[in-house]
């Protein structure tokens, strides 16, 4: 097995930074085989920071974000390497060591609101509960506390709508609820997994805002998950790129929006239609389908759909895994790919081209 | 600014008047679903104003892009146009004939010209037939016998789409999203349609199936010359796809014009705000206007008087209640440039002195960020 170097690697040091992943592995075992979700993923982020994770659907971008909350502990699957939250080590803390950090100090919100609120209880006194359940305090500051929220996402009249169920809420709303439950205890990580996917443009805008003047304020570290790009650019200060639950790209947003150094980051860039620029340019779609997570191909896993695997000699593209490899010239940008700087640069000319 | 008409007065003509190839034409379309109460005797309390007077047109071989929020009417609108649903006012050309109120067995003919592809391309194909079975049904049903047969026909649509024709004899579930959106595609090729309305085709779809499925549906509009009633609520896939687009909201088409006019010159306040908050990756988007409407889309079953965006917009004033905006072209419009507002917006994208935030929220975080920037 090739090894993977990386500036983060589990070498048992003291991390220096807030949320430090070293290697994270999730496997589960299934009649099929073993399916690795996610493997071998790290990266850092500091509070007051957003780091978004893009990848299409399956690359592991939730089963990520479910294992910094520990919510796989009582499940079939394997998660190994470390999660060090301001320098506590997360995958191994029992369930109810790490349900006493969940809601509190990291949480999370769901693209689907619904399945997060309660049907039968209502959208304020959920808020407060969540509040009561990580405070010492009475159930008429909890309460205030709750209504509070509601009007600093932007609910109107929130002393009133504190009784409503959630299926009295629309869809905007409800995520405004959704996000001032999870801020209700002042996270200092803040995990939302495709917060505004089931959402209107309109909407998302103010909810991406939202989300972004929030952090602002309250200085918390964020990870948004999603499969836009666009969504990605907006918000966040650094971006990791999942292909087949690996990182195949990561660094700040400039590193990978304007410079990126992987295939798959080109092939993601190129497929996307936009708003301005040349509309006679045709869309350049990656081709192929997304790997099997049980056999992941050899070499590099994204080799079968790779346009440019002939251009590195040896067929190393298809026995050699790459790795990680720091970027001449940035501080923290990384890719996973054979090919050499010089045929990076033509390639990125001609992706710049068909972008513009 | 000045909002003077150029069709004063008169009823605004579909929007693709000066052309006399209409392959649609749609006029004054209303569906209305009735809102009942009651166990035994269910009494109409109200409606849903899901299409409320839509005036527009395609042409032959074009593609018209249909946009909006949610339940803003587009797919209702798609299934009047193609009489899966029965309209409650207007008129519904296809081809030179009124199909309005044709009864849906004597849509035989009409519906091959007129084919539709949906979303979802998991519930919308049978997972209990093949491949073979999906496509070569709408042939059989309408008594076309090509002359290489049946099963050559549809082996030849997998091919045009795409697919493997040795795929022939498989089921839906053995495919992929996009897989199964090309299925979809071809079944609807398959009684060589003269307009597909495609509702959403690629909304599921991961952002390379889905330029796979974009791609492919252009070569159909270019090599074929089948039109397009495209919807989607992706304004950059529209743009992308369509050479004409229609901006909905609330039950009404609000601004349509060819993808220039609505995508760099937008007069109507809603098309800005809608193009402002799409997120963008390119360099160079941060120079584009910042606009953060406030809450969601009111309901269509009472929708605002007058001009129905106006609960939402920063330029509305008294006219904005008590007058519908007509759609027509204002001055300084291009050809074929309809928007359908009293007070309308300067014909640029470009980002202005300050931003428009009519969120709550938003206004009350950023204002104090500038108090505090400015007092330290
Ligand atoms: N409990 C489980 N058992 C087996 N496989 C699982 C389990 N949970 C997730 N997986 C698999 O792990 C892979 C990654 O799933 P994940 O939900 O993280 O994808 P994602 O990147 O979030 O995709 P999407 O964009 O569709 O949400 C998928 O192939 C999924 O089928
Ligand atoms: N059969 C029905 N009975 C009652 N109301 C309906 C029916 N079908 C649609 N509506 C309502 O009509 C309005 C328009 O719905 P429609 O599905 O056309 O919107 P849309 O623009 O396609 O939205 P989306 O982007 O969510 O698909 C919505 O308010 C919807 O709830
Ligand atoms: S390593 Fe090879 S196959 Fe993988 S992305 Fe780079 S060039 Fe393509
Ligand atoms: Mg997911
Ligand atoms: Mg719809």
């Amino acid at each position: 097995m090739a090894l993977e170097i990386s500036p983060q690697s589990a070498d048992g040091s003291t991390p220096s930074s807030f949320l430090d992943v070293r290697d994270l592995r999730v496997h589960f075992p299934t009649e099929d085989g073993l399916v690795k979700s996610v493997d071998g993923v790290s990266f850092t982020l500091e509070k007051g920071k957003t780091l978004g994770i893009v990848g299409e659907s399956g690359s592991g971008k939730s089963v990520t974000s479910l294992a910094l909350l520990g919510l796989h502990k009582n499940s079939r699957a394997r998660v190994s390497g470390e999660v060090w939250l301001d320098g506590q080590e997360l995958v191994n803390l029992s369930e109810g060591e790490m349900r006493s950090l969940r809601g509190s100090k990291v949480s999370m919100i769901f693209q689907d609101p619904l399945s997060a609120l309660h049907p039968f209880y209502s959208v304020g006194s959920q808020i407060a509960e969540a509040y009561l359940v990580h405070h010492k305090v009475s159930k008429k500051e909890a309460r205030e506390r709750s209504v509070e929220m509601l009007k600093r996402v932007g609910i109107p009249q929130p002393e009133r709508r504190y009784r409503d169920y959630p299926h009295q809420f629309s869809g905007g709303m409800r995520q405004r609820a959704m996000i001032a439950m999870s801020l209700v205890c002042d996270p200092e990580l803040l995990i939302a997994d495709e917060p505004t996917t089931a959402l209107d443009v309109t909407v998302q805008a103010q909810i991406l805002d939202l989300i972004r003047d929030l952090q602002e304020e309250f200085g918390s570290a964020v990870i948004i998950i999603t499969h836009d790009l666009g969504v990605v650019a907006e918000i966040s200060d650094d971006i990791l790129v999942m292909y087949g639950g690996r990182r195949v790209e990561y660094g700040t947003v400039q590193d990978v929006l304007e410079h990126q150094e992987h295939p798959y980051t080109w092939g993601l860039m190129q497929s996307m239609p936009h708003l301005s620029g040349d509309v006679t340019q045709r869309l350049n779609p990656i081709k192929g389908s997304p790997p099997s997570l049980i056999n992941l191909p050899g070499g590099c896993a994204f080799n079968p759909r790779c346009e440019f695997r002939d251009r590195v000699p040896g067929d190393r593209c298809l026995t050699e895994r790459p790795e990680l490899l720091p970027v001449l010239g940035s501080d923290k940008h990384i890719a996973a790919c054979h090919l050499d700087a010089d045929g990076k640069a033509e390639i990125r000319g001609t992706a710049d081209k068909a972008v513009k | 600014m000045s909002t003077t008409k150029s069709i004063a007065g008169q009823r605004p003509a579909p929007a693709a008047e000066s052309s006399g190839e209409n392959l649609l034409e749609v006029t004054g379309l209303e569906k209305h679903f009735p809102i009942r109460q009651g166990i035994v005797f269910q009494r109409q309390v109200g409606a849903v104003r899901a299409v409320d007077g839509l005036d527009f047109a395609v042409r032959a071989g074009e593609s018209l892009g249909l946009v909006g929020e949610s339940g803003c009417g587009k797919s209702t609108t798609g299934r009047l146009v193609t009489r899966l649903l029965e309209p409650t006012a207007g008129k519904v050309v296809f081809d030179g004939e009124d199909i309005t109120h044709k009864p849906v067995v004597k849509m035989r003919e009409a519906r091959q010209n007129l084919q539709m592809i949906f979303q979802d391309p998991y519930s919308s194909l049978n997972p209990r037939h093949t491949v073979g079975t999906i496509v070569e049904t709408p042939m059989r049903l309408n008594g076309i016998n090509p002359p290489q047969g049946h099963k050559r026909r549809a082996q030849e649509l997998l091919e045009i789409v795409g697919l493997n024709p040795e795929h022939y004899n498989r089921y839906p579930n053995e495919f992929s999203g996009g897989q199964r959106q090309r299925i979809g595609v071809a079944r609807a090729l398959a009684l060589k349609p003269k307009l597909i309305v495609a509702d959403e085709p690629v909304s599921a779809l991961d952002v390379s199936i889905q330029a796979q499925v974009v791609n492919l549906l252009q070569d159909l509009q270019r090599e074929m010359g089948i039109a397009f009633l495209f919807i989607a609520h992706d304004l950059a896939v529209v743009r992308h796809f369509s050479e004409r687009v229609a901006v909905m909201y609330l039950g009404k088409i609000v601004e349509v014009g060819d993808r220039t006019a609505i995508y760099e010159r937008p007069r109507h306040p809603y098309t800005h705000a809608l193009l402002s908050s799409v997120p963008e990756v390119v360099p160079g988007s941060e120079n584009r206007e910042r606009i953060r409407l406030a809450g969601d889309v009111p309901s269509p079953i009472n929708p605002p008087s007058g001009c129905r965006f106006r609960t939402r917009c920063w330029k509305a004033q008294d006219k904005c209640a008590t007058e519908e905006p007509p759609l027509v072209r204002l001055e300084g419009n291009g050809d074929g440039h309809l928007t359908a507002c009293h007070f309308p917006e300067e014909p640029t994208i470009a980002s202005r002195g300050e931003d428009i935030v009519l969120d709550p929220a938003l206004a009350a975080l950023e204002e104090a960020r500038r108090q505090s920037d400015t007092g330290v």
